[in-house]
C-alpha cells in the first residue's frame, strides 16, 4: 500500500467512526482524536518526504488545481479562442485572451477534467493535432499583439492515435515551439500537474519555467520508461526515481527556474490558495521580464535553449 | 548488432557494420539468402523483393555524396551522463556498447560534403546507436552542425533515423527539442536552406521538432514516419491501423512530405532540391 493509499483507509475510517457516532450517540471522541492525530502525521511525512513517484500520483489527482476553473480563478477575464482554423478544435488544449493582474496577455493551457465524464470528454488532457495547430495560431495571435504569453502545463502527453498522425500532430508540436522561440513578448511557463513529454515541451520552450511543488516534467511516463528500459512495468517506481522528473530535481538541473511551494496537503486541498501562489509568482516573473528589451529576451530565450545540457547539469 | 526489422512493413534484418560481418544475408521479408557484396552493390535494398534494409551513417554518407568529399565535425565535449543514470545496465555502460559495435561516437555523424559539387553540411543519424535517439551528445551535434552551415551559409542535409528522445537522459532529452529548434531558426535567419530526409525510422521526439521543419522534406520510400510508435498507438486508442499507415506514401498523401524518392535516386533526388535551393538569387 502507498502511503496516499494508506492516508485515504485513515480518513475513511475516520469519517466511518465520526458517523458511527452521530448515528448512535456513542462518545468515540478519544478514539477520532487519535485517528485525526495520525491523518496530520501522515500527511506531514507524505508531503515532507514524498518520493517521486508519491509526487507522481499526486502531480495525476484530477482533482489538482488546474484547466477552466484555474484559468477562471486566476485571471479577472478570460475569452477562449476555439478552433484551428482548418480541421476542427480540441478540448484538451485550449486557449484564448486574458486579463492578469490588469496586464492581457495571451493564454494556453491543457484541460483533463476532474469527473470521470470530464475527463473522457477532455480526453485526460491529451491534445490531438487540432490542439496543437489552435496553440500555434493562439501563439500568432499573441504575436501580432505583442501579448505576453502565459502557458499552463498539466498532460499525460500528446494523444497517440491516427487521426492525429493524419493531421501532423508531430509537425505542429514543432511549430509551437519554434512559435514560442520567436514569440515577440515576455513568455512564461508553468507546470501545475504532469508535464508529459512533447505534449508538455511544446508549450514549455519559455523565458521562465515554473513549477508547482510536486509537479512533475518528463521525457517520458514513469511506466514507458520501465516496460522500455527495464521491459518490465513494475520497475515504475524505480524509474520516477531515475528519470529526475520531480520540482527539486528540475530545478537542480536548471531546467526550471522556481519552485512554487504547495499548500500544506499538497495543491488540492487548497484550490484557492494554489491560485494565488500561482498567481504571485507569475506576475513576478512578467514584471521582471517586461524591463529587458525584446532584443534582449529573444537573445537570452535562444541562449537558454541553444545550451540547454551542453555544459552539464546545473548549468 | 542485429537489427530487427517489422515484418509487417517489409523490413529485413540484417549484420551491419559488426566486427564479423556475415558474407551471406538472409532478407526477412522474403526469405531470399543474399550475397553481402551484391545487397552493399545494391545500397541494401534485397535484390529479390525489393525490401529496404537499413543503412549505417558511414554507408548512407557515401551513398549521398561525391566520393571522398565528407569531412566529419569534431566531436563536442558534454556531460555524457547528466542523470548518472542505469537501468538493466548503467547508461554509461550502454554508450560504451553502442561505440564498441558500431564504431561511432555518437548517434549522428556530421561534417560537411559536396553533392555533385554543391558543398553542403551533412548531418546522418544511425539507428544502430541506442535507436538513433536524441540526447544533449545528438542536439549538441546537430545544433553545431546548423551553425555551421549558417556560418558559411551552406544548405543544411539531415538524413533522420531515430525512435526520438535518448531516454536514459530524462528530461535534458526531451529540452534537445527545443535546442535544435533554437538552432533551427538561426539557420532561418541567416536564409541558409534545411533539407530533411526522413528515412526508417523518423519518430517521436526528434519528428517533432527538427524532423518537421525543414524548407523541403523528402522521404525515402521505406520510410516511418510518426509521432507515435503503430504500437503505442493501438494499445491506448484499440484503433486499428490502416494498411500502410505511417509509410513514406501516407506521409504524402496527407501533406507530410514533399517527394518520396527510392533510395537508389536519392542522391539524384537531393541534387535536384539542391538545385532549387542555391546558386543565383
Amino acid at each position: 500500500m502507498t502511503e496516499e493509499e494508506r492516508l485515504k483507509v485513515l480518513e475513511e475510517k475516520a469519517a466511518e467512526l465520526g458517523r458511527l457516532a452521530q448515528e448512535n450517540g456513542l462518545d468515540l471522541s478519544a478514539e477520532l482524536a487519535s485517528l485525526e492525530q495520525k491523518i496530520a502525521e501522515l500527511k506531514k511525512s507524505i508531503y515532507a518526504e514524498l518520493s517521486p513517484w508519491g509526487r507522481v500520483q499526486l502531480a495525476r489527482r484530477p482533482d489538482r488545481p488546474s484547466g477552466i476553473p484555474f484559468v477562471q480563478a486566476l485571471c479577472e477575464a478570460f475569452y477562449e479562442l476555439r478552433g484551428d482554423r482548418v480541421v476542427g478544435d480540441d478540448p484538451a488544449l485550449r486557449g484564448g485572451l486574458a486579463k492578469l493582474g490588469g496586464m492581457r496577455v495571451a493564454l494556453l493551457f491543457h484541460q483533463r477534467g476532474r469527473t470521470p465524464e470530464e475527463q473522457r470528454q477532455a480526453r485526460f488532457g491529451m491534445a490531438s493535432a487540432q490542439g496543437y495547430w489552435k496553440a500555434r495560431r493562439i501563439m500568432e495571435v499573441g504575436a501580432r499583439l505583442r501579448l505576453p504569453l502565459l502557458t499552463l502545463i498539466n498532460t499525460p502527453g500528446a494523444y497517440p492515435g491516427v487521426q492525429a498522425e493524419a493531421h501532423n500532430i508531430a509537425g505542429a508540436i514543432a511549430a509551437c515551439i519554434w512559435q514560442m522561440l520567436r514569440h515577440p513578448a515576455p513568455t512564461v511557463a508553468v507546470i501545475l500537474g504532469e508535464g508529459g513529454s512533447g505534449g508538455a515541451v511544446a508549450l514549455a520552450a519559455a523565458d521562465r519555467v515554473l513549477i508547482l511543488e510536486n509537479a512533475t516534467y518528463s521525457v517520458i511516463s514513469p511506466e514507458g520508461a520501465a516496460s522500455i528500459l527495464w521491459k518490465d512495468a513494475k520497475f515504475a517506481e524505480k524509474a520516477a526515481e531515475s528519470l529526475r522528473l520531480t520540482a527539486q530535481d528540475l530545478l537542480a538541473l536548471g531546467v526550471v527556474d522556481e519552485v512554487i511551494p504547495e499548500p500544506p496537503g499538497g495543491a488540492h486541498t487548497d484550490f484557492a490558495k494554489t491560485v494565488e501562489v500561482v498567481r504571485e509568482a507569475v506576475l513576478r516573473h512578467f514584471a521582471k521580464l517586461s524591463t529587458y528589451h525584446l532584443d534582449e529576451l529573444l537573445r537570452l530565450r535562444y541562449k537558454r535553449y541553444r545550451h540547454v545540457g551542453s555544459a552539464g547539469p546545473g548549468s | 548488432m542485429p537489427i530487427r526489422r517489422d515484418r509487417r512493413d517489409r523490413y529485413a534484418e540484417i549484420e551491419v557494420g559488426s566486427p564479423q560481418e556475415p558474407l551471406w544475408v538472409r532478407c526477412e521479408s522474403c526469405g531470399e539468402l543474399i550475397f553481402r557484396r551484391k545487397l552493399q552493390e545494391n545500397q541494401y535494398v534485397c535484390p529479390r523483393c525489393g525490401a529496404y534494409f537499413f543503412l549505417s551513417a558511414p554507408e548512407r554518407v557515401a551513398s549521398l555524396v561525391d566520393e571522398g568529399s565528407f569531412e566529419p565535425f569534431p566531436f563536442p565535449k558534454i556531460n555524457e551522463d547528466p542523470l548518472g543514470f542505469s537501468d538493466k545496465i548503467p547508461y554509461k555502460e550502454r554508450l560504451s556498447r553502442a561505440r564498441a559495435e558500431t564504431d561511432l561516437h555518437e548517434a549522428v555523424l556530421a561534417g560537411t560534403a559536396k553533392v555533385q559539387g554543391i558543398t553542403v553540411v551533412l548531418a546522418v543519424m544511425d539507428f544502430r546507436f541506442i535507436g538513433g535517439s536524441m540526447g544533449v551528445g545528438v542536439g549538441e551535434i546537430l545544433s553545431l552542425a546548423m551553425d555551421h552551415a549558417a556560418r558559411k551559409r551552406n544548405p543544411f542535409v539531415l538524413v533522420i533515423s531515430s525512435g526520438g528522445a535518448r531516454v536514459q537522459e530524462g528530461v535534458l532529452s526531451l529540452l534537445q527539442m527545443v535546442k535544435v529548434v533554437a538552432a533551427r531558426e538561426a539557420l532561418a535567419q541567416a536564409a541558409v536552406p534545411y533539407i530533411a530526409i526522413l528515412t526508417y525510422p523518423s519518430t517521436g521526439g526528434v519528428l517533432a521538432s527538427i524532423g518537421s521543419i525543414a524548407d523541403l522534406t523528402i522521404a525515402e520510400e521505406g520510410a516511418l514516419i510518426g509521432f507515435a510508435g503503430p504500437r503505442v498507438i493501438e494499445q491506448t486508442t484499440g484503433e486499428r491501423l490502416p494498411p500502410g499507415f505511417q509509410s513514406a506514401k501516407f506521409a504524402l498523401d496527407h501533406g507530410l512530405v514533399d517527394a518520396v524518392v527510392p533510395r537508389a535516386k536519392l542522391r539524384e533526388g537531393l541534387f535536384q532540391a539542391l538545385s532549387v535551393l542555391v546558386g543565383g538569387r
